[in-house]
Formats: structure tokens, C-alpha cells, sequence
């Protein structure tokens, strides 16, 4: 085997049973799913007055990335902790394989479960408020969906491994839940937020995500936004990699990993 | 493996609004040698530094000085190299995820270790054979009682058929049973040629299974030899045990007062105080003992030889 498949055989291996582990909890499903749906819910009730069927489709889609925002920025920033607190953060360090290739597998896992809110949002959407999507182009709506997914777990993967130092790092998730909903433009345009805020706005891959799935809905062209959004993405995972190194080193300095 | 003067301190602070900071040292100056397939303990009381010295061998801590090979491998320059060749087991109830089977937690570690997908198959049945779990592998790690997580960890730290496992207090909180299942499994292993740094609080686990021991104590090696050297040596005389209901603290240190007496050690049993004295080989003292002990109702008194517990006792209470 070479290395790279040994590599890929790894990654896939430990995403399947980091996806297991997800999939078995009860508490990760409510988050992931339910959670998604009540946030579509309120979102759609509150649109519903004004009895546009556009305002609802544009909401609709937001309200569905807007769940994975949730379910994934969350869990993220608990990621790690969680880990330390099951106690097998040292052995995952212990281990020869590079941290930040044990990292991703966990990372991809909660943005398949964010996938997978999208499509039951969008279902649910259509099915209990009636929202129709006219999708101009269903192959660049898809890709605008997995965009944001995989961004949105890059991003998930970065608060993981910022916030792994401090004990309370669920509060840091839980802290950019709102403003996250409202920074993407998930359910309001980024260009009604004041200019102050329109930088972090842009600073987030899931808002060009966004704004990609409503170009290749409405039969426009995704591809600078999806352009964007992926580079940011990327940004997002080499930083984390980077930062990633800088903590294990630190935590051998400082003896930080088994704090309980 | 080899350890030289290695030192490790932490850095503390207290106080939400005055800071202070203080440093602690958790090892101090430790050295020992491990020979290849030598079986070696690490004694000591809880905070003595045992922990430490383990994770900066295991590479998950950098010494503050010092320095530390293992398998002629550097801990601080070759983490890599040191790592896929080493095993890591602790004990207690955490290091495992509770959702997945203990046959999915060994295939995640043997992925980690890069454990080849025939090898993996074959291994992960010869650790369940080893550990007694055939046939419980594909049962969720949750409903697992402490002996079976604890077996599944020492699986999981041999996986990757490491040259040097490091155990570190792997009986904790096992019932009698499980205990000598495990200590049959670390004996296997040193069969096979493993070189194991074990550290435990029991005694007769070290003393069934270990070549050589150390005695660490606020970081530092007080006493290193083997099981029996470490007997005679330390605890050369007797053992005097005394039963006593209620001594107060004072009478106990004037105990130790007494000539022949080289330390004194107080065992709670329930409403009992046993008087652990160790005493010279041919000294008499039951009599001044029991003259201190005045109006202190006294139970049952016995003498007997020094076991590898008094040893160790004497050494981590001088």
C-alpha cells in the first residue's frame, strides 16, 4: 500500500466511526436535525406574513444553511474538549499520525450530519409551508450546498482548534450561533446589515456559500461566489492547521492536553 | 530506555483578581535505565510525579531538563520515530468512546497507528484472545464494566505490537479478579519480550511482576533495586503491627521517638488505627509501645517480616 492510500484508507475509516459515534447519540441528532427544523420553522412563520412566495424560497434556503451553521459551529468548538473529557485527546496526540489528519475525519463527520439537515430542512420546508424552490441549475445548487458544508466544518474545524484551551469552549460556539445567522445572511441580506459589520460578513465562507446557492436557483452564475467561498475555506483549514501544530507544541510546554 | 535528571515543573495560578503565579516542580531530577524486556515499577504516592515522567517519555510532555531515550530514540527531537514504537495505557474508566464497540475502538487506534488492514484483523483477534473478549467485541464500549474497559485498553495499547508499553496504574478500581487477569496479561507480555514501565499502588502487583523498581517520592527516586532489594534494604528488622481504637495524633509521633523504631505508619480500618512500626531486626519494643500508648485502648499486637508495602511505606513517610 502506498502511502497515500494508507492515508486515504485512514481518513475514511476514522470518518465512518467518527460519523457512528455521531449517529448513536441521541443529543448529536437533535442538534444536527431537529434543532435545524424548529430554526427553519420560526424562520418560515415569520416570513409567511408577508404571503411572498419569493421572500419564503429566499428564506427557505437560508433557513436550510442555516442549520448547519448551528449544528456544526457548536459541536465544533466542543470538539475538542470533548475529546479531552472522554480522555482520549492524549491518545489521539500519542499517536503517530499527525493530529490534524485525525482532526478532519472528526470535522467531515459533523458536516455530513449538517448535510443531511439540509436536505430534511428543505424537505420540510416544502412539505409544512408549501416553499417550492424553482431551481434554475440543481448540479450548482448542490455544489453551493456542499460549499457550505464543507466551509462551514473548515470553519468548525478552526473554532475546534482555537478554542480547545479554554474549558468552556461550547460557549464560544453557542456565542456565534445568532450573530452567525445574521452575519451569513442566512434569512436577511448581508446588504441591510450596517457597513461597520459587512467585512466580517465577507470574512465568512458560508455567506458567499449562500449567495451561490441563490445565483444557481435563480439561473445566475455561482462561480465567483463558490470561488470565494471555497478559498476561504481553505484559508480557514490552513490556519487551523497551522494553529493546530502551534497547540500541540504548546501543550507539551505547558501540560494543557489532560486538563479535566 | 533511559532517563537522565529529568526535570519538569508547572506553572500555577490562584486568585481571580490578584494573580499570584507559583511554580511547581513535579519531577525533580529523575534518572533510571530500563534494560530491553526488563518489566520496571514506578512507585509512589498520588502526586509523586509518576504521571509526569510517564507522559514525558510517551513524548506528551517536554522535559523543563534533562533528557530521555527511549529505544535509543530522543523524546523531545524524534516524537514520531518514538511514538509508533511505544504503547500507552492508563487506567480508569476513560480513553475509550463509549458509542463505539471495543471492536471499532481497536480498528480507530489501529488506523491511528497505521496498523496494515490484513495485519489489523489478525492482531485485533489475537488481543481479544489475549485480553479474554472474544466475543464480546462487538458489544458497545458503554455497557462495559471497568475489568472489560480496562482489558480493552491494554488491547488497544498493544496494537500496533509496540516494543515498550507504559502502564500507568492499570489495576485502578478492578476488582481481585480482573487484577489477576491483568497482571496474567502484563506477565504475557514480558514473555513476549516487551519492556514495560508499570506503575501501580499495589504492591504485590509490583512485587509479582516487576525486575526492578523505583521509589518515587515529591519527585525524586528515594530507593531503586529489585523487589527483594528493596525489602532488605529498606525495611531491614521487623514489622510491628498495633491495633488501636481511637490514638491520637501525638501518641503516634512520640512512637517514633523510640530508638529501634524507624518510622511509624497509620492504617484506618473502619474504626480501627493500625500502628505500622518498622523496628530493628532484633529490638524489643512492644512493651515501650505499649507504655506510650497509656490509657489508648489497644487490640491485637503481631509481629512479622517486612513485605515490599512496608518498604515502601518507610520509604515515602522518611
Amino acid at each position: 500500500m502506498t502511502r497515500l492510500t494508507t492515508r486515504a484508507r485512514q481518513l475514511w475509516l476514522c470518518y465512518r466511526l467518527q460519523l457512528k459515534i455521531l449517529l448513536v447519540s441521541p443529543f448529536e441528532g437533535f442538534l444536527g436535525v431537529v434543532f435545524p427544523l424548529m430554526f427553519a420553522t420560526a424562520t418560515l412563520l415569520v416570513y409567511r406574513v408577508e404571503g411572498d412566495p419569493r421572500a419564503m424560497a429566499y428564506a427557505g434556503l437560508g433557513a436550510a444553511v442555516m442549520g448547519v451553521w448551528t449544528s456544526v459551529t457548536v459541536a465544533a468548538s466542543s470538539l475538542l474538549n470533548r475529546e479531552r473529557w472522554a480522555g482520549t485527546l492524549e491518545l489521539l496526540v500519542a499517536a503517530p499520525t499527525p493530529f490534524l489528519m485525525v482532526l478532519v475525519p472528526i470535522t467531515t463527520a459533523m458536516a455530513t450530519v449538517g448535510l443531511v439537515s439540509v436536505v430534511v430542512t428543505l424537505v420540510w420546508n416544502r412539505l409544512v409551508f408549501g416553499v417550492r424552490l424553482d431551481v434554475a441549475s440543481w448540479p450548482l445548487l448542490v455544489l453551493g450546498v456542499l460549499a457550505a458544508t464543507v466551509t462551514i466544518a473548515m470553519f468548525g474545524f478552526l473554532l475546534s482548534v482555537v478554542a480547545v484551551r479554554y474549558r468552556t469552549a461550547w460557549a464560544l460556539g453557542a456565542s456565534l450561533e445568532y450573530p452567525g445567522w445574521l452575519l451569513c445572511g442566512f434569512v436577511v441580506p448581508v446588504s441591510l446589515l450596517p457597513l461597520v459589520v459587512r467585512p466580517l460578513s465577507w470574512a465568512l465562507a458560508p455567506t458567499w456559500a449562500v449567495e451561490a446557492m441563490r445565483s444557481a436557483a435563480s439561473g445566475g452564475s455561482p462561480w465567483g461566489e463558490l470561488a470565494v467561498c471555497l478559498a476561504l475555506g481553505a484559508a480557514y483549514a490552513a490556519l487551523a492547521a497551522y494553529l493546530g501544530r502551534r497547540l500541540i507544541e504548546s501543550a507539551r510546554r505547558h501540560a494543557t492536553l489532560a486538563l479535566t | 530506555m533511559v532517563a537522565r535528571d529529568l526535570r519538569r515543573s508547572f506553572r500555577t495560578t490562584q486568585g481571580r483578581l490578584r494573580r499570584t503565579r507559583s511554580e511547581v516542580e513535579a519531577v525533580r531530577g529523575v534518572s533510571f535505565e530500563i534494560a530491553p524486556g526488563e518489566t520496571f515499577g514506578l512507585l509512589g504516592p498520588n502526586g509523586a510525579g509518576k504521571t509526569t515522567t510517564i507522559k514525558m517519555l510517551i513524548t506528551l510532555l517536554l522535559p523543563t531538563s534533562g533528557s530521555a531515550s527511549v529505544l535509543g530514540m530522543d523524546v523531545v527531537a524524534d516524537v514520531r520515530a518514538v511514538r509508533r514504537r511505544i504503547g500507552y495505557v492508563f487506567g480508569g474508566d476513560r480513553g475509550l468512546y463509549d458509542r463505539l464497540s471495543g471492536l471499532d475502538n481497536l480498528r480507530y487506534f489501529a488506523e491511528l497507528y497505521g496498523v496494515e488492514p490484513r495485519e489489523q484483523q489478525r492482531r485485533i483477534g489475537a488481543l481479544l484472545e489475549l485480553v479474554g473478549m472474544t466475543g464480546r467485541e462487538h458489544e458497545r464500549v458503554e455497557g462495559y464494566s471497568r475489568g472489560m474497559r480496562q482489558r480493552l485498553h491494554i488491547a488497544r495499547g498493544l496494537l500496533h505490537d509496540p516494543d515498550v508499553v507504559f502502564l500507568d496504574e492499570p489495576s485502578i478500581g478492578i476488582d481481585p479478579v480482573g487484577a489477576r487477569e491483568l497482571r496474567a496479561t502484563i506477565a504475557s507480555l514480558k514473555e513476549q519480550g516487551t519492556t514495560v514501565l508499570l506503575t501501580t499502588h499495589y504492591m504485590f502487583e509490583a512485587d509479582e511482576l516487576c525486575d526492578r523498581i523505583a521509589v518515587i517520592r515529591s519527585g525524586e527516586i528515594v530507593a531503586e533495586g529489585t523487589p527483594e532489594q528493596l525489602k532488605r534494604g529498606v525495611a531491614s528488622g521487623r514489622v510491628l503491627e498495633v491495633e488501636t481504637y481511637g490514638v491520637p495524633a501525638g501518641v503516634v509521633e512520640t512512637l517514633g521517638d523510640l530508638g529501634p523504631v524507624h518510622s511509624v505508619a497509620v492504617e484506618e480500618r473502619g474504626q480501627l488505627q493500625v500502628l505500622v512500626l518498622q523496628c530493628d531486626a532484633d529490638s524489643e519494643v512492644t512493651q515501650d509501645v505499649l507504655s506510650r500508648l497509656g490509657d489508648v485502648r489497644v487490640g491485637r499486637v503481631s509481629a512479622r517480616e517486612p513485605t515490599l508495602e512496608d518498604a515502601y511505606v518507610q520509604l515515602v513517610t522518611q
